[in-house]
């Protein structure tokens, strides 16, 4: 059942991506063009996305759930350099390609040079973080 | 705007029935990260949540194939470099626009936060910067 309520999270995630905008790279990048035409787009996306999310967690903190390991309790306050490094690193990435990992995964249903080889390039990046990650997390 | 922030809303209610029914985070990289590694436990809901955005994708490109991309951004190897540095950093962050930026921020967390205040203002300065070299 777990399997099935995560299929279809990612389903409704995907099509909240392609209603707002989020799978162009055009306006990812011009998002990020805050010195030039900026984009707002994904400001609004933002602001759709996190007051549901908070609204939900707030309600079920630390409450078990019904197919899986109870709601967190506490939040991740951790600021270390692995932190500061990869997204600054994961910025400037997304300025590059205007794809970050969600929207790249998803565009693997319309398959084209561009959408297989940002796709490709990111897995090879996750799979290369594994050498400056601990093991056990 | 209006369905910039219906998306969004979309997208909030798709990680948070992911956490009130599951307990788990909707961050795409971590989940991508644990389907690459064959991660014991976890490896069956991961892979179903990146079969549902690949199938959520197909209703897409089936209704409005617009919504989703076609043509790149900028040339191969600027796609190619992204695409390493979103991966890599992603991971070494310990997470991504989903994971850090909805979930994180959702939680009140301030390591997503600042997460994606970092990611949100590499990028700008990148943009800014290539504009600069064009």
């Amino acid at each position: 059942m777990k399997v099935a309520v995560a299929f279809a999270c990612g389903v409704l995630f995907a099509v909240g991506l392609g209603l707002s905008g989020m799978l162009q790279p055009a306006k990812v990048l011009g998002f990020l063009d805050f010195f030039g035409a900026w984009d707002p787009t994904l400001l609004f996306v933002m602001c759709g996305a996190i007051p549901v999310y908070l609204l939900a967690w707030a309600a079920r903190r630390g409450r078990p759930t019904v197919w899986g390991s109870p709601v967190p309790a506490r939040s991740n306050h951790v600021l270390d350099a692995r932190l500061f490094a990869g997204a600054s690193l994961f910025g400037v990435g997304w300025a590059f390609a205007g794809v970050c990992p969600g929207p790249a995964v998803t565009n693997l249903a319309a398959p084209s040079a561009f959408t297989l080889s940002v796709l490709a390039s990111i897995l090879a990046g996750v799979a290369l973080s594994s050498l400056v990650r601990p093991r056990a997390r | 705007m209006g369905a910039a922030l219906f998306g969004g809303a979309l997208i909030g209610l798709a990680a948070a029935g992911l956490l009130v029914l599951t307990g788990k985070t909707a961050g795409v990289s971590g989940i991508v990260d644990g389907v690459l590694r064959g991660e014991r436990g976890e490896w069956g809901w991961k892979a179903a949540f990146l079969l549902g955005l690949v199938s959520g994708g197909l209703l897409l490109a089936w209704r409005d194939p617009t919504a989703l991309a076609s043509a790149a951004p900028r040339t191969w190897p600027w796609v190619i470099a992204g695409g390493l540095l979103v991966g890599f950093g992603a991971r070494l962050g310990g997470g991504c626009t989903s994971g850090h930026g909805v979930c994180g921020v959702g939680r009140g967390s301030l390591r997503g936060i600042v997460g994606t205040t970092l990611f949100i203002a590499s990028g700008a300065l990148t943009v800014l910067v290539l504009r600069r070299l064009a």
